[in-house]
């Protein structure tokens, strides 16, 4: 927009008209003050579980207690900001119930998030939880969906040993596992691919009652997801939402006595998030605004 | 021959091998077997992507072209990420067996290789990912136009989920009583009708849509009909 | 964005000054004048020590070498079994040290400084790791020199990203080497040496003929593929890509019909009337009709059904097609309108994580 435009453009109108041509550098600005400030305020609003949350906190208290579950770690820090929550919050469920853990990771960068994981969740709070009886570090491995096709049939041949080289044979936990129907749920933390699609494309299709099969997602991931729900994947959590509504079902039911801000993560997120959202929808509607005031004017906004 | 025709039947064999694979159980593991050279292969791939990596700095550098300093600065950090990690420096040594090396663990900030991971790699990449909520934001603002009635359901969908995903549905709508006759007007609701019933039927219809071209794709590939990845080179 | 208004920059030179000097005063401030300080790192250190030893039968006085030599391990000096006499340590195999040194929270750290200052001596030992707070700053140092892009293109955050793919490109590599290379692989091939110098525990195979023929092809595959990065015989690489190809299509084949077809479909084909369920007894609520359950349904199908017609491109979108697709085509927005939701609230999160990581990682003011 030109100098000579913007001085025909007089008065509220004009001025309205000239907002959609703003540098997006104070759109910028705006975001960043959006998410900074709620943070630094601490501003936690309050959140009520919703339909898919419970679903998925009810599929893990509807296992028997003891069960073997398996936990994919398929994401990297990339998604650390919604699916850590999840992880943390899913580790802890399980271990509260007395599940067997066996951790795995199709992305390479979820192997070492996972043994954080362990580290801060099932460690901290479940130091009773001893390596190769009670959970297990299988590691990363190439080959993404091929991964998961193996371990359909011959678990042993994929992983021969877990991630420090120790034989499957000599852990207690896995030393009988021969294939994806050995455990009774399956939980993939899941940024995209490799990830929730490929394990209910390849371990869901093949054995479609064999396990129960959960899934933590990013909202970009979240649309691929959702004609797999109920049917195919039986829990759901989505973004941080999800992640801040399953927190409060497990810490309501199986509250910890120390570090409880360890299970508040994705609920802290939702304060930013609020504020944010907000943010956006405002743009959308200075964004529209502007487009009705500069219609009429000569060379308006676009 | 080699160039065209062994190619065609690799593809071949190994695709049908593995549709075989699993209609019978007696020739599962042969397609265990084809998957897990596969799964090697992938390995191997990324071996491949980092010497392509590799050529295309190198040349940038020893032709001096623009940026050539920034493409050193590639090279350096993956040779010294390189070396830390093949060479396992200031591993962790294995509790079972300290006096082999090479089966330490190198995730620890302890070692070069888990310190660089946990100080470069891990923020650099969230933080790429992170500036993308900005530019979401200014998207919002230039592209969200209700022009038509496709660009107004596609906006009063994103207000719906955008408010509904936060405390702010509950506090506009949440007083509304769930029992009552009016409980469709509650965000939430809204929420739930939309993602589970439309989003899902959309997606639904994309999925088929999807499997049918990939279905189609794949048997064109298997049959020797699509040959495109012969040109390639 | 590139020079349109070069005249501009020296009105911004002060401002951008006087911003970089406060930056600066304020983060030394922050690192320096508060006692708390900023960009901690805490870790605990457990000290460890193995020694070699053998069953007590299989140790010959006076040799450092067992008479088996492959049942030795290595074990903590207070293991029970030596007391017990069952292992003995071999001589002369010096014993190995080293320190574990774990991260730990600020919180943990005071809490033990305090135990310790109580006289409680079983308290860990946590110290503060001047490396580990280094790395704070880097990884600050470069979540800013990402953030700076949004400001324009600059050497800072082009400094940033050609790290980034540096060492992610090596990241990847090594994973693929030590995870998936070398024990399924190499593992497979020359498993001695491999025992012998990275997985110590490797099992023997049952069948190791035929497990190495059987590693071979991928070993030869693999060759073909890297051939790719030579400057002559291009075509020597179709073969392991023919291989990759065959084999994702055989994959994606059976999953895709599988997953996404039969099972897409069955879950659209359900009972398009819902009936309400009862809380109190199944029986009672079977003839209730749930309202917006059968609505739900109805919406769901019809929801499918347009869609699909709309992407139906070998009929023309005219007549009753074309206001089929229509239909089908309001679907598609409300499904990226959501989709479109959920992206944003994905990509905030993302940010949201960011911030804290500079307000308590680094800055410590959260």
């Amino acid at each position: 927009m030109n100098n000579q435009t913007m001085q025909t453009f007089g008065g509220v109108r004009g001025f309205l008209a000239r907002m959609g041509s703003i540098d997006r550098r104070w759109i910028f600005l705006a975001v960043a003050l959006s998410i900074g400030v709620p943070i630094l305020l601490q501003l936690r609003p309050p959140e009520v579980p919703g339909p898919m949350a419970r679903a998925t906190f009810e599929a893990i208290e509807a296992i028997p207690s003891g069960s073997r579950v398996l936990l994919s770690f398929d994401y990297d820090p990339a998604s650390e900001g919604e699916l850590q929550p999840m992880a943390n919050a899913l580790v802890h469920h399980c271990a509260s119930r007395g599940h067997k853990l066996v951790f795995m990771a199709l992305w390479p960068l979820g192997k070492q998030l996972a043994d954080t994981t362990i580290k801060d969740v099932l460690l901290e709070f479940h130091p009773g939880y001893v390596y190769g009886t009670d959970y297990a570090q299988l590691g990363f491995k190439t080959g993404n969906e091929g991964v998961i096709k193996i371990m359909t049939t011959a678990i042993p041949q994929q992983y021969p040993s877990d991630a420090a080289g120790t034989p499957l044979a000599s852990l207690p936990l896995v030393a009988s596992i021969k294939r994806l129907e050995d455990f009774k749920l399956i939980g993939t933390i899941s940024a995209g691919y490799p990830g929730a699609k490929e394990w209910v494309q390849y371990a869901d299709g093949a054995n479609p009652d064999a396990f129960t099969l959960v899934a933590g997602s990013t909202g970009v991931q979240v649309s691929q997801l959702l004609p797999y729900y109920p049917k195919q994947i039986e829990g759901l959590l989505v973004a941080v939402k999800g992640a801040a509504e399953y927190e409060m079902l497990v810490t309501s039911k199986y509250p910890v006595d120390h570090d409880q801000s360890r299970f508040e993560e994705g609920r802290r997120r939702m304060g930013p998030q609020l504020v944010a959202h907000l943010l956006v929808i405002a743009l959308i509607v200075l964004g529209n605004i502007s487009m009705i005031a500069g219609r009429g004017l000569k060379g308006g906004a676009r | 021959m080699l160039q065209r025709t062994i190619p065609i039947l690799i593809l071949a064999a190994s695709g049908a091998l593995l549709i075989i694979a699993y209609f019978s159980p007696f020739t599962t593991s042969w397609g265990e077997v084809v998957v897990d050279w596969f799964n090697v292969l992938a390995a191997v791939a990324y071996v491949l992507g980092a010497g392509n990596l590799l050529a295309v700095n190198l040349e940038k550098v020893s032709a001096r072209r623009a940026g050539w300093a920034y493409a050193l600065l590639t090279l350096l950090s993956f040779g010294a990420m390189l070396a830390f990690g093949l060479f396992k420096i200031g591993a962790v040594p294995n509790a079972d067996n300290p006096n082999v090396h090479f089966a330490g663990s190198y995730e620890s900030t302890q070692s070069a290789f888990g310190w660089v991971y946990e100080y470069i790699l891990s923020p650099l990449t969230a933080t790429m990912f992170a500036l993308l909520a900005f530019y979401v934001a200014s998207a919002a603002f230039r592209a969200f136009r209700a022009k038509n009635l496709e660009a107004i359901l596609l906006l009063g969908t994103a207000f719906i989920i955008l408010l509904a995903q936060t405390a702010a549905g509950m506090f506009l709508t949440g007083w509304i009583p769930e029992a009552s006759m009016f409980a469709f007007l509650r965000l939430d609701w809204m929420k739930v009708a939309i993602t589970e019933h439309i989003q899902t039927a959309g997606m639904r219809a994309i999925t088929i849509g999807i499997a049918l071209g990939i279905a189609a794709t794949s048997l064109r590939l298997i049959l020797g009909i699509d040959k495109s990845y012969l040109s390639k080179n | 964005m590139s020079t349109s208004k070069p005249a501009r920059t020296g009105d911004y030179r002060l401002l951008w000054t006087s911003l970089l000097v406060f930056g600066l005063v304020g983060l030394s401030l922050n690192a320096f004048g508060r006692k708390a300080g900023m960009a901690n790192r805490f870790v605990e250190i457990e000290s460890m020590e193995r020694i070699e030893v053998a069953d007590v039968s299989t140790v010959v006085a006076g040799s450092s070498r067992t008479a088996i030599p492959e049942i030795t391990e290595w074990v903590d000096p207070k293991d029970p079994r030596i007391a017990a006499g069952a292992v003995k340590p071999i001589p002369g195999v010096a014993p190995i040290t080293w320190q574990v040194r774990s991260l730990v929270s600020a919180k943990d750290a005071a809490a033990t400084d305090e135990a310790r200052a109580n006289g409680d001596a079983s308290a860990p030992e946590i110290v503060r790791s001047p490396i580990d707070s280094i790395g704070v700053w880097v990884a600050a140092f470069l979540t800013l020199g990402i953030f700076s892009f949004l400001y324009r293109d600059n050497p800072w955050y082009k400094i940033a990203e050609s790290v980034l793919i540096g060492v992610s490109a090596a990241y990847w590599m090594t994973n693929a080497f030590w995870s998936t290379l070398v024990p399924n692989l190499f593992g497979k091939l020359v498993p001695d040496i491999v025992r012998e110098i990275a997985i110590p525990k490797l099992l023997p195979s049952e069948s190791p003929n035929a497990d190495f023929a059987l590693a071979v092809v991928p070993l030869i595959l693999g060759f073909m593929l890297i051939w790719r990065l030579a400057p002559r015989g291009g075509w020597i690489s179709v073969w392991p890509i023919a291989f990759i190809i065959g084999t994702t299509a055989g994959l994606k084949l059976v999953s895709a019909v599988e997953a996404d077809l039969v099972a897409q479909a069955v879950a659209t084909m359900k009972p398009l009337v819902v009936l309400a369920q009862s809380s109190e007894s199944a029986t009672t609520a079977a003839n209730t009709i749930n309202f917006w359950g059968t609505v739900g349904s109805v919406v769901g199908l019809i929801g499918v059904m347009t869609v699909l017609v709309y992407f139906f491109f070998s009929l023309e979108h005219k007549g009753a097609v074309g206001k089929t697709a229509r239909v089908g085509v309001w679907f598609l927005m409300i499904t990226f309108g959501s989709a479109f939701g959920l992206t944003v609230m994905g990509r905030i999160t993302l940010l949201a994580q960011r911030f804290e990581f500079l307000f308590n990682d680094w800055l410590n003011i959260g």
